[in-house]
């Protein structure tokens, strides 16, 4: 069901981990199965220095959430904010119909970590 | 690659003696049972016998056996076969929220159809209280139909008393007996049960056959009309190899249900205890007494469900989260959200279900690998802190 990629994720999974003194996390719980990715990023100069996250979910969403960090690496935030779900599924050689909706986690988590960094930067700035 | 097996609540292999009494119907004996000729004599008699065996294993006549097309055609044709027939003389249906689709969709049909239907709540521990049953009854019930033994959880439920209740009132009785077969020894005299379905691939048969008990009286219409076949209660000509089967399959469980019951008692109970030993925040769900001896049902905090699988699935053990049937869509099962289990935990849940060619080293090799797997996915958990 798994394209061979996704098991090599999900087996081997890159990024696991929390980052202490993140500067931005991204929290997303998945509305459709319950599943849980909570993801960590590290900005330096505009770009997305690294990536961890932890996740709570099935095979697909492991897999999705250890590509998304692979993806996001190096990147500046504008190209990060470009990653769709079709972008980590597409990296991932496809998922199956049924399991789309879990890559929605990742990249819905990775928006969201953007967005924190952001705020976080905007509060520090008006400080 | 070792390849272990413990998804028999699932499906079972054709036993190697079952698939020899099959065979010589699907050529030499290949006649129709309805014809008159030679062929279809041979082929009417071997149904018959069939028939036969089935009736005496439940204390039945032979001619309230009916065979189908497995336990969600029996199910189907208990529920909407009686409720459509007995219409006039009530609208009512009550059932429990633990049941199998077969029995659920079939239900919810019906409520399409105009019927009301009741879902009886069960206890944490899966079970359905009788005294809630009691209080579901109207004027106008006209069946009740509670599962003998769950596929999810492996739980029995007190289907005597159950029974009692409805047939007190003159409430027809059906049961989903298709997980209890070849592990309870089923009599429907004892039960007193006006109907009881049974699935063939469940038990060591084949797949696509199964039968149901109805007793003498029962008002039922059929759902597919065509032929006499089956006293007119399911046209079409029989699957005389696969009935064959399943009466072979049925007659061998039976006559083995003490000693495999201890074997697979055994094997559960030795998995179960060196699981307690290796893993914390491991959750058993349902009692832990009133189960069939094959089944266990876990969850291990903080881990989800399908991510376990896979791993055991790389490792060549085969396992199922709740039933086969509802891993193609994503909500939590409706058994375990049933005996309120919180959604996080019951979207871990794992069904072990061992099988008579299970051995100790199974246990072993299984029970020696989950532990590593479980604490692989718990530290990639963002619901499983390290210091727990
Ligand atoms: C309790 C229960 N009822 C009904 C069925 C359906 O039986 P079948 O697969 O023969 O249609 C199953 C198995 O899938 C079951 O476990
Ligand atoms: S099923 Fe929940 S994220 Fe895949």
């Amino acid at each position: 069901m798994y394209s061979a990629k996704v098991m090599e994720h999900f087996q081997n999974p890159r990024n696991v981990g929390e980052i202490e003194d993140a500067d931005g996390v991204g929290e997303i719980g998945n509305p459709v199965c319950g599943d849980i990715m909570k993801l960590y990023i590290k900005v330096k100069d505009g770009r997305i220095i690294e990536a961890k996250f932890k996740t709570f979910g099935c095979g697909a969403a492991i897999a999705t959430s250890s590509m998304v960090t692979e993806l996001v690496k190096g990147k500046t935030l504008e190209e990060a904010k470009k990653i769709s779900r079709n972008t980590v599924a597409e990296a991932l050689d496809g998922l199956p119909p049924i399991k789309m909706h879990c890559s929605n986690l990742a990249a819905d988590a990775l928006q969201k970590a953007i967005e924190d960094y952001k705020n976080k930067r905007n509060a520090k700035d008006q400080k | 690659m070792r390849k272990i097996y413990l998804d028999h609540a699932a499906t079972t292999p054709v036993r190697s003696e079952v698939l020899e009494t099959m065979l010589p119907y699907f050529n030499e004996k290949f006649g129709n049972a309805s014809s008159i000729h030679g062929f279809g004599r041979d082929a009417k008699v071997a149904l018959e016998e069939a028939r036969e065996k089935v009736a005496k294993i439940l204390d039945a006549s032979s001619s309230e056996i009916f065979f189908t097309g497995g336990g969600t055609e029996s199910d189907n044709l208990a529920i909407k076969g009686t409720a459509l027939a007995n219409r006039k003389k009530g609208k009512h249906v009550i059932t429990s929220k633990i049941e199998h689709h077969a029995i659920l969709e079939s239900c919810k049909f019906l409520e399409k159809e105009g019927l009301e239907v009741s879902y009886l709540p069960v206890d944490s521990k899966g079970l359905v209280d009788p005294e809630d049953l009691k209080k579901a009854i109207r004027g106008d019930t006209i069946l009740v139909s509670i599962m003998y033994v769950n596929n999810e959880v492996g739980i029995i439920q007190p289907i005597e008393e159950l029974c009692k209740i409805a047939k007190d009132r003159g409430i027809y009785f059906h049961t989903d007996a298709v997980q209890a077969m070849g592990k309870i020894a089923v009599d429907v005299q004892k039960l007193n049960v006006d109907m009881l379905a049974m699935s063939g691939h469940k038990i060591y048969g084949p797949k696509g056959v199964g039968a149901i008990y109805i007793r003498k009286g029962v008002r039922i219409i059929p759902l597919s009309h065509g032929g006499q076949h089956e006293r007119s209660r399911r046209a079409g000509t029989e699957n005389v190899p696969a009935i064959i089967g399943f009466a072979k399959a049925l007659e061998l469980v039976n006559k083995e249900l003490e000693s495999q019951n201890k074997h697979q008692k055994n094997l559960t109970k030795a998995f179960y205890k060196r699981l307690i030993e290796s893993i914390p925040h491991m959750i058993l769900h349902g009692d832990l007494n009133r189960r069939i001896p094959n089944t266990l049902n876990l969850s291990f905090k903080g881990v989800e469900g399908e991510s376990v699988i896979l791993s055991l699935d790389t490792k060549g053990v085969a396992v199922a989260s709740g039933s086969a049937c509802t891993s193609g869509t994503l909500e939590p099962s409706h058994v375990l959200s049933a005996m309120g289990i919180d959604p996080a935990i019951a979207q871990g849940a794992i069904r072990f279900s061992f099988g008579r060619d299970n051995t100790m080293q199974d246990v072993e090799y299984v029970a020696g690998i989950l532990p590593e797997i479980v604490q692989r996915l718990r530290s990639i958990s963002p619901l499983y802190a390290k210091k727990e």
